[in-house]
């Protein structure tokens, strides 16, 4: 039975099980909803609450384990010499390719479900069976697979009955004890609220699921990518050439240059131009100046970081390559010109440091308007100019939480993906001039991910590693910057 | 500086307040300076937004509009139909390379007719000025319809992605030289069709509602289907963000005991919201497809992954939605013997729902222009071209996202499809302006002052 | 029982330091001061009693164009300083709010050390040619508050760690350290408690001796023991302004007498 249905079947018995526990109780009470302990509905969600909740939980939890324990089960089935120069992985999706694909030719009634279960390699050419029906397979099919295949439906058949029926029963069995327990006398409400408590409880830990699912996701690669290469020659090796046919370099240093020498140059765009700009917001502006402009301004960090890319690669880059490159005004002073192509470290921390702007703006404006005013009264009081208060009163009270604004925003600059993938080219070189193409952790971890990559492989694995990297260096960032934010912050509080 | 000589003795220098000093009027220099710098920062970042905006919208205009053929194609029956029954089963067998020489030659004659001056007197020669999906579009209409065999239909076609870009005014005579997909001839007898009314511009509907085309057809691309990918990506984002954002929420805001757990919840929310999007796609990667098996490309984990990163947004500004609200409702309504749960649900989240609408538009905003997790759970290399088949089967069947699209737009290598990445990105901004315009209006009407 | 002392030292000097005339303050469409005609003298405290919101303190902060630095405040009337106009278009606020120095309600010394805190104002002004004699300056002026004996040993700990009275006497000496010939001081003892409002106090009577000073105050007994002029204010409109024994014992106005007497305030 289709999960959909199953859902509806038990949400269903949830509202019927709203409008029945209702009726009970009020009959309980002689129909007098003054003698019931709760209000009337509250049994009624008491009811549907014991029906759906466990059903559904139950519904969820095995849909996850089901497939992994089928999957370990028939893992374990398959023969040594399927495996030979290719690995589970593979060997698996292409076992579930086939299962699939039977399930959907007997939907389609290409194959009766009897055939299905007796396919014959030698006499039927499964692949092209399977191809009528939509499902493209690589090659023909192995006897070992289309074994393994079978196995799986197996499993996943009776696996798919027994949830059907256990989740329904869990159904009824809610059902029914919910619905006999009400009485005039059931304190519904409170069960209900004790109900509800656990479901906002469960919703604010999600927060906490996702640090976990990204640490473990990170970690367990991150291990995995280490049995395969060594770990001091990732951290300290000096030259990035993957190659999937093995013998790859994977030096994660000229990554993080790449990395570091694009986010300086965002920085140093977005630093000066977004503090100046909070300071003149805060402190010169008028109010309607201020509310004009710093919505304006805020519409750069409200663009999507995909059109900085494009914006960096069409327009920024070849506006550069027009002036640094080989033809360009300055092409006299270096030999060929500095730039040889549009991407470039100067292309995209140009384009970053502009979608920073806006970044570093609001957060020195939050920051410098914290500084209390008595401060700005003190300094005027004694004859100083506004920009002397700013300068020697505002930005040094406002320090440390300027501070930690840029680290946040060196944090985004770390981070940032589509503008470095698009903008700064995708050679791993370390090198001083701004004007060559560099590549990033971030532009990597997409390059290695993406294509069809064999998962088990140093150089699909290698991307975790960089993600592990980039996460700790960016959690580390801030959790500093709102460590110093926060003690800011509590001074002038 | 001569007065400082004088400190101290009680009898401070008078000089005139009517009389700027020299210092004074450095210092007054300085101040001017420094606003000026103020000034010229803000006037870089907006100049930087006019830039920015110039660009889309000058190169992306083009988009919306897209050079058409307007020629009358004879279906010629001896080809298309050989055995001569109209049998549907028989008319498949003709393929487009049947139809190709057709509307060649319909549109030969229809330049000899036009009088245009030209050497190009071979079908073959008009090959390079029609889209390569005018065959199928022929195909796709008498399959629909066999009783059009043996009559002179009127097709409107697409032009090649060439004489597109020639009107529009981004291919020039002098740098094709190289170009096997045009010649200069070409390009003259374009002139004169354009002249004759035979080519001209239309408004590009394809463009916005049709599917993404392959490498070489340019001129067919449009981001329709990922438009719905990407539908059904905030869907899903919807569905579950907004539920989970606002439980979790009430429970950190109004029930949560001061304790390490909550403590702990809270890191993780503010971490989570500054971990880079790339992040989330790794995670996507990892636990959705290499873990649970969920079908790749699939619009559903698309939305899962883009809902585990607007959480922290939607949490941060629903829980400031909620403290927007005075303590003296949830007095009055535990007052009169309501219980916590119910002053929450009944008084506080009624109250706060406009400010957690407009929380949730903005974090689906956020959502719908990222691209990088995307690029990880395969929605990107991935051509769009199909309609999912029905409401479910969109949530699961591989598609792409608007995003997604335009990266794959940006990263080909025939510079037409440049243009489609710009009008795409307009297509974007439009809908973000939109959302945005949605949670300002939303913010203003039902803006409370306490 | 010192402090009893104060009042009775006499005026000193009849010298008119600030005139003002017809001075009107508008806050947005609240007109916060009206007809106020007003003689300040030299070496003399002259305190500003009156309600809450009765603009004391904004008159006070039309003597230095503090309220220049609140946009919707507007400003009418004549204030001279030694007979020139204060609000003329040629004057620089800034020097003249050189000459005419603050103290605030609350301490609020700058994120600085204590020396710093002091030698702000010589530095912005230049008023010195070298470290020895900015040095100097900060001596005096940290003499001239009382806090010398106090934070000498320590003139390089931030201003911010001291006690509330000694953040107090900090700012007065910062105030002090530009030779200013008024001195504004706005409630400069509500955030005090009463022994470091009993030592500024003293400190006040003490700057007699070289400045004008005004002292907004919410407390009469304040006004009583410092001063040797009161002014009172009342709904923006100045009420009474004589000798502050005349005023306390013998006021002329029926609304002073009823303030003075507790029954309105």
């Amino acid at each position: 039975m289709p999960v959909l249905w199953i859902v509806v079947i038990v949400v269903v018995l949830a509202v019927v099980g709203f409008v029945m526990g209702r009726m009970r109780a009020l009959h309980s009470a002689g129909e007098d909803r003054r003698s019931l302990h709760s209000l009337p509905n509250y049994y009624g969600f008491n009811v549907a609450m014991f029906t759906a909740v466990p059903a559904l939980l139950l519904l969820l939890v095995w849909m996850v384990a089901q497939p992994l324990i089928v999957n370990t089960r028939v893992s374990a089935e398959i023969p040594e010499a399927l495996l030979d120069g290719s690995n589970m992985s593979l060997v698996m999706s292409d076992v579930r390719r086939v299962a699939d694909g039977l399930d959907t030719a007997i939907a389609q009634g290409a194959l009766s479900a009897r055939q299905a279960a007796n396919i014959d390699l030698q006499t039927t050419d499964l692949r092209e069976v399977l191809g009528s029906v939509g499902v493209a397979l690589g090659s023909s099919v192995d006897p070992a697979t289309l074994n393994a295949a079978q196995t799986y439906r197996g499993m996943t058949s009776t696996g798919d009955l027994a949830m059907t029926v256990l989740v329904l029963l869990a159904a009824i069995a809610g059902f029914a004890f919910a619905y006999l327990r009400t009485n005039k006398d059931f304190r519904a409400r409170n069960t209900v609220e004790k109900g509800v408590r656990v479901l906002l409880i469960a919703a604010a830990s999600i927060a906490i699921l996702t640090t976990i699912g990204i640490v473990l996701s990170l970690v367990f690669n991150t291990i995995e990518f280490f049995r395969l290469y060594p770990i001091t020659d990732f951290f300290f090796g000096t030259t990035w050439s993957p190659s999937f046919g093995g013998g790859s370099e994977l030096g994660i240093l000229p990554l993080l240059w790449g990395t570091l020498y694009i986010s300086l140059v965002a920085l140093l765009v977005a630093v000066p131009i977004g503090l100046f700009a909070a300071v003149y917001l805060s402190e010169y502006a008028t109010k309607s100046v201020r509310g004009v402009v710093k919505p304006l301004l805020e519409v750069l960090a409200g663009i999507p970081t995909i059109v900085y890319g494009l914006f960096a690669l069409l327009t920024v880059g070849p506006f550069l390559l027009s002036i640094f490159g080989a033809n360009g005004p300055t092409a006299a002073m270096a030999d060929g010109g500095w730039m040889h192509a549009g991407t470039a470290v100067m292309t995209a921390g140009l384009v970053m440091g502009i979608m920073l702007i806006p970044f570093v703006s609001s957060l020195s404006d939050d920051i410098i308007n914290a500084v209390p005013q008595s401060l700005r009264d003190g300094s005027y009081g004694l004859g100083a100019t506004k920009s002397e208060t700013i300068k020697q009163v505002i930005l040094p009270a406002a320090l440390p939480g300027i501070v930690g604004a840029v680290l946040l925003a060196t944090s985004r600059a770390i981070g940032e993906t589509m503008i470095v993938v698009l903008g700064a080219g995708a050679a791993a070189r370390l090198s001083m001039n701004p004007f060559d193409a560099m590549t990033t952790v971030t532009a990597k971890i997409v390059s290695q991910l993406t294509g069809d990559a064999d998962f088990a492989s140093p150089e699909a694995l290698v991307a975790f590693a960089l993600g592990m990297t980039l996460f700790v260096l960016t959690l580390g960032l801030n959790i500093f910057a709102l460590y110093i934010v926060r003690k800011y912050r509590e001074q002038y509080e | 500086m001569s007065d400082a000589t004088q400190h101290g003795a009680g009898q401070p220098a008078t000089r005139s307040l009517h009389h700027l000093d020299a210092r004074t009027k450095r210092r007054n220099a300085s101040e001017k300076r420094f606003k000026a710098l103020g000034i010229g920062a803000i006037g870089i970042g907006l100049a930087f937004l006019v830039i920015l905006l110039v660009t889309i919208v000058s190169n992306g205009a083009t988009a919306f509009q897209q050079t058409f053929v307007e020629v009358p194609v004879y279906l010629d029956a001896a080809k298309l139909d050989k055995k001569g029954n109209r049998d549907p089963e028989d008319l498949k067998k003709a393929t487009t390379f049947t139809y190709k020489p057709l509307i060649e030659k319909a549109l030969l004659d229809a330049v000899e007719k036009s009088g245009a001056t030209t050497d190009l007197a071979k079908a073959k020669d008009m090959k390079n000025l029609i889209s390569a999906s005018a065959a199928s579009q022929v195909r796709d209409a008498v399959l629909a319809d066999p009783s059009l065999i043996g009559t002179t239909v009127d097709f409107k076609i697409l032009a090649s992605s060439r004489v597109d870009s020639y009107l529009k005014g981004r291919v020039h005579r002098d740098e094709i030289a190289k170009d096997k997909n045009i010649t200069v001839a070409q390009l003259d007898l374009v002139d004169q069709l354009r002249d004759a009314g035979i080519i001209h511009k239309g408004f590009n509907w394809a463009f916005i509602f049709g599917a993404d085309a392959s490498d070489s057809r340019a001129e067919q691309a449009g981001i329709g289907i990922s438009m719905l990918g990407s539908f059904y990506m905030m869907l899903v984002v919807l569905v579950l963000a907004l539920p989970i954002g606002v439980a979790a929420s009430i429970y950190l805001e109004e029930f949560a005991p001061k304790n390490r757990f909550t403590d702990l919840i809270e890191v993780n929310i503010s971490n989570l919201a500054a971990v880079p999007s790339i992040v989330f796609g790794i995670l996507g990667l990892a636990v959705f497809i290499q873990f649970a098996h969920l079908p790749q490309s699939a619009p559903l984990v698309g939305g899962l992954v883009l809902t585990l990163m607007t959480l922290p947004t939607i949490i941060i500004s629903t829980r400031a939605a909620l403290k927007a609200v005075p303590p003296s409702i949830r007095d009055a309504a535990l007052g009169v013997g309501a219980s916590k749960m119910q002053s929450v649900f009944h008084h506080v989240l009624p109250l706060a729902m406009p400010g957690i609408l407009t929380g949730t538009i903005i974090g689906l905003a956020q959502a719908l222009g990222e691209t990088a997790p995307l690029l990880l759970i395969g929605m990107v290399g991935y051509i769009a071209t199909n309609s999912p088949d029905g409401f479910l089967d969109g949530f699961v069947s591989p598609n792409s996202a608007m995003p997604a699209q335009i990266y794959e737009w940006a990263k080909r290598a025939d510079p037409a499809f440049y243009e489609r990445a710009w009008g795409g990105i307009i297509i974007l901004l439009i809908f973000l302006l939109g959302m945005n315009i949605i949670a300002i209006i939303l913010r203003r009407k039902f803006e409370r002052r306490w | 029982m010192e402090d009893m002392s104060l009042t009775e030292r006499a005026v000193t000097t009849d010298d008119i330091k600030i005139t003002a005339r017809n001075v009107q303050v508008h806050y947005g469409d609240t007109h916060a001061i009206k007809d106020v005609d007003v003689d300040i003298l030299d070496k003399t405290v002259t305190a500003f009693i009156g309600p809450s919101g009765c603009g004391k303190s904004t008159f006070l902060r039309c003597l230095n164009r503090m309220n220049d630095t609140i946009d919707i405040c507007r400003v009418e009337g004549d204030i001279k300083l030694d007979g020139e106009d204060i609000y003329d278009k040629r004057v620089d606020p800034v020097q003249l709010r050189a000459k005419v120095g603050m103290v605030f309600q609350k301490p609020n010394p700058f994120p600085k050390s204590i020396y710093d805190n002091v030698a702000y104002g010589p530095k912005i002004h230049g008023l010195t040619k070298n470290k020895a004699e900015l040095d100097q300056v900060v001596e005096d002026s940290l003499r001239k508050a009382a806090l010398w004996n106090e934070v000498k040993d320590r003139l390089h700990a931030p201003g911010t760690g001291l006690s509330g009275g000694q953040q107090q006497r900090l700012c007065i000496a910062r105030a002090v350290a530009t030779s200013p010939e008024v001195l504004l001081m706005d409630e400069p003892c509500s955030a005090l408690d009463p022994i470091a409002t009993a030592q500024v106090e003293e400190l006040i009577d003490e700057l007699r001796a070289n400045f004008s000073v005004v002292i907004v105050t919410h407390s009469m007994q304040q006004a009583a023991r410092v001063s040797q002029k009161t002014a009172f204010f009342h709904l923006g409109n100045l009420v009474e302004y004589d000798d502050t024994d005349k005023i306390f014992t013998n006021p002329s106005d029926s609304r002073t007498e009823s303030y003075i007497t507790g029954r309105i305030g």
